[in-house]
């Protein structure tokens, strides 16, 4: 392997890893919040139980997004110095802002909250948790409008041999970011729903706490449901707008090889890359043509015709994604999220007018579904970045030009290995720390929970 | 407008050293003075509500050089990948550290994550900035061409030893003012032994700094942060801990005003004067500049405002054992 498929590895497993954590801390702080509102309405104790429960869990993964985050604000820099150095002028400024506008506020209000429980007054502290999960929202934003330049380049030239930024709101009101940070949100919440709906019945199925973990229980479910009508909806939008924008992405996601009018979705295909065909294809009809241009008849551009276009106009080269990633990450993202889709709905169906199911099979899907969200992001992002390759920023700039020249293959593979191997470390305290908290349950909050702090003094 | 940023990013830096400084301290001081339990809590304790807050200036200081000098982040980074992916594991251990101590698991080995944690970035932010100071073999590309060994010259590896000494001494300052009783004790008797290091050290670095590099301004900046150690020292000894941190606050903000001094108009200067990058071959285009300066004047001051209320609301002092 040579420097840039090391680095292309590490930037791949730092970053999908960093995004377990995001949407989980995106939806549940939002949930968390939303409890504790309930309980600064209804002063009903157990929704405090419930506020400081799912809280802890809150922060045992906020803890590792923020270590994970860190790591990924300075890979462009130590990898990527080549594009780092092409796209600075545009791409720096929606990551400044984040760490400024969202970064700060989040990491600040957080840290109040957690230990400002005995020192603000109800309303305050009710503020403070409020303003960390906005934050969590803003930071997606300018994340997701930097990729988005990636994906889709707006507001900028090219001179002196780099981008230069010529109109930041462009840049932030870019078409891609626009249905692309609904999507990740919504995506982010049914992560959240589901993780309260799974750990909740987990509760349900030992009948402790039942009344409480009803609650968010259901909760979750509605959580999932309208957040999963959202990634729905979204996505489909951005379908339509990548179909526009990354054609051959849209073509790869369907291995559709030929320009088709009145196209297919495509449930399962085998393909031939080398002789640019499938060998079976079962599809829906119509489906994709629909999906992508909202008509049945609408034509949706082909993987050989694009290369052959794209040849045209950048010059020799092979223009293709791998395809069957493509394929089955664009496939399989829908599918798990759909998964997670129908278990609310048989979920919501089982617990209607007060009832809980007694068997244990149903909780047993519930707390199995706490992957499927989690699946369906990773899937997503995959489908993303390596769908767009072989380009870094669509149509200027190819990943192959973008890796640090100064790299050498020991130092990047050392730290590949160094941050793997922690990373698995990490994971596996994480898992068992979230195990042990959900362990012990609901706490009766008679003393102040403030983590470790000692008694007051002057 | 490129030396504004200049401006900024050292002004950003120096919130970083001025706040993390005294999160490494205190992260290294943690196996000296937390004998008990409850010692240790107290002390994890006092900067429990702030750290990450304070971790994000460094996060800014990134995306802002990135955002205004796009050059020098890169080379930067991809220059220093060895120091900078030893920083970056040190960050992540210490951060779960100060997060998942209190949860129970295993605490005594998060203790000593912390400290090395601590520890390393501690040493290694003055072996970058020496080595950023002194100049390091960049190429034509800007693209830095020496390796790991080339970073640890004797003059870096002091300047290590000067944050080291420097953040330890800034933390034992933190620690006595946010605690009391024994705690505050044991962390002044400290306080003043490291704070003689840190003087000899740091008197010794930024007198080797001025003869290399230095120009009549930063003299003052650097006779600005000896005083600012001596008065540190002095008020510590006094039993007066605002002051003794506010002092050494200061001391910090004129060695980075210093080493920010040498620089300019240089950002990282080469050993090849020829391939130095510098305010404006780095900088990114004023547009952008101009957006990024509408940016910081509105959203800095809101930040500055919200850090400050949160020390405000931790201002008790903490106790520890009995
Ligand atoms: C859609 C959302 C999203 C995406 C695509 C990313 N992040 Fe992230 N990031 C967040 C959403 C987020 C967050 C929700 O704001 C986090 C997660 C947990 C947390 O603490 O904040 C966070 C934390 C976080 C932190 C720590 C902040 C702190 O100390 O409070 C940094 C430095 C980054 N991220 C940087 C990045 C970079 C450079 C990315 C691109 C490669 C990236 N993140 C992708
Ligand atoms: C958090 C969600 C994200 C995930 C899971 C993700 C995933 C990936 C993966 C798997 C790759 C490797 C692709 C390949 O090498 O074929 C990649 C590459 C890359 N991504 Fe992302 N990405 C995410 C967000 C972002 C964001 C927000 C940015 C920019 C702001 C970004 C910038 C890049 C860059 C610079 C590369 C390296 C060049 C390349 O290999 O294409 N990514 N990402
Ligand atoms: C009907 C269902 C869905 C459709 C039609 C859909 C469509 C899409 C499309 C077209 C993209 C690629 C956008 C691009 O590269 O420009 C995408 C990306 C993504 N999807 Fe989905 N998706 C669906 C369900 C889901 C679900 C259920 C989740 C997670 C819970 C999810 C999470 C993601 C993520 C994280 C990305 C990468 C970020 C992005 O580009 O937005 N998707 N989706």
């Amino acid at each position: 392997m040579d420097v840039l498929d090391l680095s292309r590895w590490q930037f791949g497993i730092t970053t999908v890893y960093h995004f377990l954590f995001v949407p989980l801390t995106i939806g549940l702080s939002a949930i968390v919040a939303g409890l504790q509102t309930a309980w600064y309405r209804t002063r009903k104790q157990e929704y405090l139980r419930l506020t400081r429960f799912w809280g802890r869990l809150f922060l045992i993964n906020f803890a590792m997004g923020v270590v994970t985050g860190i790591v990924q604000e300075f890979q462009f820099g130590m990898n990527w110095s080549a594009y780092s150095r092409f796209v600075g002028d545009v791409f720096g400024a929606p990551l400044a802002m984040e760490g400024l506008i969202a970064f700060f506020l989040e990491s600040t209000f957080l840290g109040l909250w957690i230990f400002g429980w005995d020192r603000l007054s109800p309303r305050l502290h009710l503020a403070t948790i409020w303003l960390a999960a906005i934050g969590t929202t803003i930071s997606a934003y300018f994340i997701l409008a930097a990729n988005s330049w990636m994906q889709h380049p707006v507001g900028y030239r090219i001179n002196n041999g780099r981008a230069e930024l010529t109109d930041i709101g462009a840049v932030l009101t870019n078409s891609t970011t626009l249905v692309t940070f609904p999507h990740v949100i919504f995506g982010a919440f049914v992560t959240g729903g589901a993780f309260v709906l799974g750990v909740s019945c987990w509760f349900l199925m030992r009948s402790r706490d039942a009344s409480a973990f009803r609650a968010t229980a259901r909760l979750g479910l509605a959580v999932v449901l309208v957040a999963g009508a959202g990634v729905m909806v979204s996505g489909h939008w951005q379908a339509q707008i990548m179909t526009e924008q990354q054609p051959m992405k849209m073509a790869a996601a369907e291995a559709l090889w030929e320009d088709e009018s009145s196209a297919g979705f495509s449930l399962f295909a085998v393909g031939d890359v080398e002789h640019g065909r499938n060998r079976i294809n079962l599809q829906i009809p119509y489906g994709l043509s629909l999906l992508a241009t909202n008509s049945l008849d609408g034509k949706v551009a082909g993987i050989n015709d694009i290369q052959a276009r794209y040849q045209a106009l950048y010059g020799p080269g092979d223009y293709r994604p791998v395809i069957g990633l493509a394929y089955w990450s664009f496939r399989l993202m829908i599918g798990f999220g759909a998964l997670a889709v129908l278990l609310a709905l048989a979920g919501l169906w089982l617990t209607r007018r007060g009832r809980l199911p007694a068997g244990r099979w149903s909780y047993r899907f519930a707390i199995a579904g706490i992957g499927l969200p989690f699946l369906a992001n990773s899937l997503g992002w995959i489908f993303t970045e390596m769908g767009r390759q072989p380009w870094t920023v669509f149509g200027i700039m190819r990943t192959a030009a973008a890796v640090s020249p100064g790299a050498d293959v020991a130092e990047v593979a050392l730290t590949l290995a160094g941050f793997t191997v922690v990373y698995a470390v990490l994971a596996a305290i994480e898992v068992r720390l979230l195990l042990k908290t959900i362990r012990i349950g609901l706490t009766d909050d008679t003393e102040p929970e403030s983590p470790a702090l000692p008694a007051l003094s002057y | 407008m490129t030396t504004v940023w200049f401006v900024l990013i050292a002004v950003l830096w120096t919130g970083y050293f001025v706040l993390e400084g005294f999160d490494f301290g205190v992260g290294i001081l943690l196996p000296v003075l937390g004998r008990a339990e409850a010692d240790r809590r107290a002390i994890v304790g006092t900067i429990g509500p702030v750290w990450d807050g304070n971790e994000v200036w460094l996060l800014v200081a990134g995306g802002a050089t990135f955002a205004a000098f796009p050059e020098w982040y890169a080379t930067l980074f991809s220059g220093f990948y060895l120091p900078l992916f030893l920083i970056l594991l040190a960050l992540i251990v210490r951060g779960v550290a100060i997060e998942y101590r209190a949860k129970g698991v295993s605490t005594r080995g998060w203790d000593r994550a912390f400290f090395w944690g601590s520890l390393g970035p501690a040493v290694l932010w003055g072996v970058a900035f020496a080595n950023i100071v002194h100049g390091v073999p960049l190429d034509a590309a800007h693209e830095y061409t020496g390796s790991l060994f080339t970073l640890l010259t004797p003059y870096a590896l002091l300047g290590g030893l000067v944050t080291l000494a420097l953040f330890t001494f800034h933390g034992a300052l933190f620690l006595a003012l946010r605690t009391t009783g024994e705690l505050r004790a044991g962390a002044s008797r400290l306080a003043r032994q490291i704070g003689l290091a840190a003087l000899v050290t740091g008197g010794a670095f930024l007198v080797i700094t001025q003869l290399d590099t230095g120009r009549p301004a930063t003299w003052a900046t650097a006779g600005v942060a000896a005083a600012g150690i001596v008065a540190a020292l002095a008020a510590t000894t006094r039993g007066r801990d605002g002051w003794a941190f506010t002092a050494n606050a200061l001391a910090l903000a004129a060695v980075v005003a210093t080493l920010f001094g040498n620089l300019w108009p240089d950002v990282m200067p080469a050993l090849d004067p020829a391939n130095s990058l510098t305010v404006t071959n780095a900088a990114s285009t004023s547009y952008t500049l101009t957006v990024m300066t509408w940016v910081a004047a509105i959203f800095t001051p809101v930040v500055l405002a919200y850090q400050a209320w949160t020390y405000w609301v931790f201002r008790r002092r903490l106790t520890g054992a009995r």
